[in-house]
């Protein structure tokens, strides 16, 4: 139904608007409050594109040098090195071992919802997943400090060989030094993304057409292939924007990261060894710097960072869907 | 037609159509089944066992002292403080995200058209949803931190987590305006009532039920938030507060928005990362459980008040 955007319900039955109608107050103040969120973007991207430039035009610092893998931000240290890389290789790790650990569970239970559950265990787990959201990210760190750190580090302390029988040792990957790792950085964002992922994907399954389902299973299929060959091809691009949501939720992520990956600023090794990720580096080394010094201006050049990775996401989301749109 | 009774039958093809899906694909029918119940249990289990983890490690650290004592090196003490900085800081900022969040939610659900503005403005919504909440916390310590020379204050830290809510808040208020029917306001415009009194006097109290469930839900993110707190409203250990000290211009009053306040999620991680104390890890789970519980507390409130709204206000 058309909306209704017009002051008077029928033209023509008052002659002339009066000043106040004119002026329409409300709609101005709505539309400042709105508007509001433009504004706080334009500046939250001037101010760190501002701060995050600093290493470079105030510092002097070669662009090329923060693709460097040393990391001496030390300005006592005979070189002084800005090298940005492990910090950004960990990132796209971390989030990448999330993404694979929490997407086919995510997808998965997002499919359950829509597709195969009763109302009532529809209406056990919906909550469930909303508190998981509200669960703050400092107690999923701690969750992970004391469940899941010391089981992994007890459980595999070996290194960890894989053989095949012709071919021998296929794979040798060193065992936990204490389980704070890269491994235990990924598992602990894969269970907070899993609501994000979730919920994108059910929004996007719920989206397509109940003809399409009745269509495939009047042809006899199963409902597995119904899902397998109509459903999932249909909402694909739902469920690439959730994976897409899920990792910037992931790769934004600082306090819970921080408190259980190590924090080791070398290029990630291992997945059974410590990284340390751009926002991790920033939360333990923004209180131990002087504003204005090179090692932290380091640390804004990796919020910049940052900022342009969530930035991508938005827009791929929208190219995403636009393509959807286009379809 | 609802899902339940879509699929609440067999699975499989009706008995006499049996010859069109072969063995091997009704076999991964019902594996792929059991997986996907499979995925619901293990969120149940998951989220049950985090809470009965709490509840045990919690077991003898919460106690009404432990939430009304200051904290202590010495001795298990208290988080009285910093159970004040949460609260504070989530009062002030829903005091500031709220009317904002709403207004900007009444422009979105009802001026807004098709047009470039709309779009700029959707794009800034999902942009400072997409930006990481430690990013936002550093543009809190340059503009409010350095800029304007407040320090760590719990003003700052408010403002800063208003930024980093406000889209949240903004559509979670649009939804619920247009969860409205178009009806009411025809209804209401036909009776020669402007735009703005058919908002004021039939969407906005029709809507009140979704938009109290919005602002439960954008308070329970505020209340567990750290990281944009760490360095807008400060991380120390905060000192006793005398709470007969109403003087709002002084930074020892603990009315003040002017002074540092560590809320009860920087002072988890602030425990953590630093802490030395005996008691460091009795403190934490019970800290956490606290969190959880009123976590907890927000989402069955959320759900409980907006079905008993929704219940009075549609059936007067």
């Amino acid at each position: 139904m058309a909306q209704l955007t017009g002051a008077y319900p029928v033209a023509g039955l008052r002659a002339r608007p009066g000043l106040r109608e004119r002026i329409d107050l409300p709609k101005r103040v709505v539309f400042a409050a709105a508007a509001s969120m433009i504004f706080i973007v334009a500046l939250l991207l001037a101010f760190i594109a501002w701060q995050g430039i600093q290493l470079f035009v105030k510092d002097g610092v070669p662009v090329g040098q923060i693709f460097s893998a040393t990391w001496q931000p030390d300005s006592t240290s005979p070189n002084v090195t800005f090298g940005l890389l492990p910090f950004m290789a960990a990132t796209v790790l971390v989030t990448a071992g999330a993404l694979l650990i929490s997407t086919p569970l995510s997808v998965g239970l997002a499919l359950f919802l829509s597709e195969v559950a009763p109302q009532w265990a529809r209406a056990i787990v919906q909550p469930a997943l909303e508190i998981f959201v509200g669960i703050p990210s400092v107690v999923w760190g701690w969750l992970g400090i004391t469940v899941l750190v010391p089981f992994l580090g007890q459980t595999f302390h070996d290194d960890i060989v894989l053989s095949l029988p012709v071919v021998g040792t296929v794979l040798t990957i060193p065992g936990f030094l204490t389980g704070f790792s890269w491994l235990a950085g990924s598992l602990v964002l894969s269970i907070m993304i899993v609501p994000t992922i979730t919920s994108v994907s059910f929004d996007a399954f719920r989206a397509v057409p109940q003809e399409l389902r009745t269509g495939s299973l009047a042809l006899g299929t199963t409902r597995w292939q119904t899902i397998r060959h109509v459903l999932l091809p249909s909402a694909l691009s739902g469920v690439l924007t959730a994976v897409v949501l899920g990792m910037t939720r992931a790769a934004g992520e600082a306090l819970a990261v921080q408190m259980v990956i190590g924090n080791s600023p070398t290029m990630p090794a291992a997945i059974t060894q410590p990284v340390t990720t751009l926002t991790s580096q920033i939360t333990l080394d923004m209180g131990n710097t002087v504003f204005g010094e090179p090692w932290q201006d380091a640390l804004w050049t990796m919020s910049l960072v940052l900022l342009i990775i969530s930035i991508t996401s938005v827009v791929l989301v929208r190219l995403i869907n636009r393509r959807r749109m286009g379809a | 037609m609802t899902a339940a009774s879509r699929t609440d039958g067999p699975s499989g093809p009706k008995p006499g159509l049996k010859g069109t899906a072969s063995r091997s694909s009704i076999l991964a029918d019902r594996a792929a089944t059991v997986a996907m119940w499979g995925t619901g249990v293990l969120v149940l289990l998951i989220l049950g066992a985090i809470i009965a983890h709490f509840a045990i490690a919690a077991w003898g650290v919460v106690s009404p002292s432990f939430l009304v004592s200051d904290p202590s090196e010495t001795a298990l003490g208290g988080i009285l403080p910093v159970l004040w900085n949460s609260i504070y800081i989530l009062v002030l900022t829903m005091l500031i995200a709220v009317p904002i969040g709403i207004l900007g939610g009444i422009y979105m659900s009802e001026y807004a058209g098709e047009n470039a503005i709309t779009n700029v403005i959707r794009l800034a919504e999902e942009s400072i949803s997409s930006v990481p909440s430690i990013v936002v916390g550093l543009f809190g310590l340059i503009l409010f931190v350095d800029d304007f020379h407040w320090g760590f204050s719990a003003l700052g830290g408010s403002l800063a987590l208003t930024f980093f809510n406000l889209p949240l808040m903004t559509r979670l208020a649009e939804q619920a305006l247009r969860a409205v029917p178009q009806e009411e306001r025809t209804a209401s415009l036909a009776l020669g009532a402007t735009k703005w009194q058919t908002i004021r006097h039939v969407v906005l109290p029709l809507s009140i039920p979704g938009l109290i469930t919005g602002i439960i839900l954008t308070a329970g993110r505020v209340f567990g938030e750290a990281a944009v707190l760490l360095f807008t409203a400060g991380l120390g250990t905060p000192p006793h507060y005398d709470f007969t000290n109403f003087d709002l211009t002084n930074p020892a009053s603990p009315w003040s928005p002017f002074r540092a306040a560590t809320t009860l999620s920087v002072y988890i991680y602030k425990l953590n990362s630093e802490g030395l104390g005996a008691f460091k890890n009795q403190i934490i789970d019970g800290s956490a459980a606290i969190l959880i519980s009123i976590v907890l507390i927000f989402n069955l409130g959320a759900r409980f008040l907006g079905r008993v709204l929704s219940r009075r206000l549609t059936s007067t």
